[in-house]
């Protein structure tokens, strides 16, 4: 398994700075909209983001999480059935302009299931979508991110991984995961 | 990620502790899915649940059916009464008939023991037992586990008395093989007619005096006398049996504890519980049947991924 690191942690804050900033061209101070990190690990993305917002508005934004565990089309279809995680969303989304946030887009399928499954919520004016890594040429749906942190061409055994300075890991990277040929 | 280590969900005493620790995670997000303001989740909409029902039921009937509905099954709904049983069908082909018509799990209530692990014998469809005769009421237990898990944080060392007839319940086998299971402590209480002779041997205590029981309890379950089975007299009157072990607030209030008071319905008012226990801040009857619907949408969730 070989491991390669295509955005560094200085980098990775560069690039959250960016996103936040566009964010606010286009929401300004945040009023009507509302921030929804994806389940599981869009999660972390959407306390970053709700972070340096605070920080740059000097006021909170509303943010929760939503699962899609059970919204998802591939129940049945895999080996396990998948572990739901819990929702948390302590504000409404009717009428609210919604920013879903998660780390990768890949096929679409989770963001699908993610709309399906913030619908249960109210009916929101509109909803954009904000990722970290956009990978090229992988998608199965029609789905577009609206903010991207960078674009990156992968094949399909590659796997992109977005780790966040933790207990185990001693700083914030993303890389880019190459399965050996067995 | 885990999953259930059962395909059909016959009893309490097949699964693990972890499968129970599994359940209950899973129902704690069901529980969130039911208090959104749209209550459904497409999870199982590929599937179809039929609700074979040989003995009558109310909140277990409709408690199965809404979660069916909350997950987006499809739901069919058979009854003894009024069906080909009548007219000698077995049960084997009776089930069998239904199955022939595409259906991928059965939800089955019958007064015979036995009855849901004889057809897992015999058919492909994931079975879920929803009680049979006096032998055991799985997701009755786990709910029961789950309600008291949801006021105390969790059922490891806490001590539960199962109050009433236990001889004729399956609610009460299947209490303590989950509430074991889960590390607490058992006690059953009643007279001594309408307790199993080697109850004993299930590691549970055996006590005779309801207020000795009740000082002793976190939490007592108490039971239905259930007329309906019982093939001679176990006690002389019912208004004798009030006295002796019915529940009242003056018992209650002579504790020198707050415990917890269960009952897995239906309640008959003036016999185990007064109606001032039942409706009081002590019972948590209610969030029982509200959790009951949690409880049965993460069981036949996960039975649905095992296929």
């Amino acid at each position: 398994m070989q491991k390669r690191i295509i955005v560094n942690h200085q980098l990775l804050d560069i690039m959250v700075m960016r996103l936040c900033h566009q964010l606010i061209e286009n929401h300004g101070d945040f009023s009507d909209t509302v921030i929804l990190g994806l389940q599981p690990r869009g999660k972390f993305v959407a306390q970053r983001i709700q972070n340096t917002l605070a920080s740059i508005l000097g006021k909170p934004v509303p943010t929760g999480y939503l699962d899609t565990t059970f919204h998802r089309d591939d129940f049945r279809r895999r080996d396990t059935p998948l572990t739901a995680n819990a929702t948390r969303i302590d504000f409404l989304i009717e009428g609210k302009k919604v920013i879903l946030v998660d780390d990768v887009l890949y096929t679409g399928r989770s963001v699908r299931a993610a709309l399906d499954a913030m619908i249960a919520y109210g009916r929101p004016a509109n909803v954009e979508l904000l990722v970290l890594i956009d990978r090229l040429y992988t998608r199965h749906l029609p789905i577009h991110a609206t903010y991207v942190g960078q674009r990156v061409n992968s094949l399909q055994s590659q796997r992109v991984l977005v780790e966040w300075k933790g207990q185990e890991t001693p700083e914030d990277n993303i890389w880019l995961i190459t399965k050996n040929e067995e | 990620m885990q999953e259930l280590s059962v395909r059909h969900l016959l009893g309490i005493k097949d699964i693990t502790h972890e499968d129970i620790q599994l359940i209950f995670e899973t129902a704690d997000n069901f529980k969130d899915v039911l208090n959104r303001p749209i209550k459904k989740v497409p999870s199982l909409r590929d599937i179809t649940i039929a609700n074979v029902f040989f003995e009558n039921s109310t909140r277990t009937r409709l408690s199965f059916e809404l979660a069916e509905k909350r997950l987006s099954a499809d739901v069919i709904n058979f009854s003894s009464s009024g069906s080909s049983v009548k007219k000698g069908e077995t049960l084997l082909d009776t089930v069998n008939n239904i199955l022939a018509m595409k259906v991928d799990m059965i939800v089955m209530r019958h007064s015979s023991p036995g009855t849901p692990h004889f057809l897992s014998r015999h058919i492909k469809a994931n079975i879920v037992n929803a009680g049979d005769g006096t032998h055991e009421h799985p997701t009755q237990a786990l709910l029961d586990s789950f309600s008291i898990r949801e006021r105390y944080g969790e059922v490891a060392g806490k001590k539960v008395v199962i109050i009433g007839d236990i001889l004729h319940s399956r609610v009460a086998l299947s209490n303590i093989f989950a509430l074991q299971k889960q590390g607490a402590e058992v006690m059953v209480c009643g007279p001594s007619t309408l307790l199993p002779k080697y109850i004993k041997d299930l590691g549970v205590k055996v006590e005779l005096d309801v207020r000795k029981a009740l000082q002793w309890c976190d939490v007592a379950n108490v039971l239905r006398i259930q007329l309906e089975r019982m093939q001679m007299k176990y006690f002389p009157s019912l208004r004798e049996y009030t006295l002796y072990y019915g529940i009242n607030k003056k018992m209650l209030d002579s504790l020198n504890k707050e415990i917890t008071i269960m009952h897995p319905g239906p309640i008959n008012r003036g016999v185990e519980l007064s109606s001032d226990v039942a409706d009081s801040q002590h019972s948590i009857i209610l969030n029982q049947v509200e959790n009951g619907v949690a409880i049965r949408m993460a069981v036949l969730y996960l039975l649905a991924a095992k296929g």
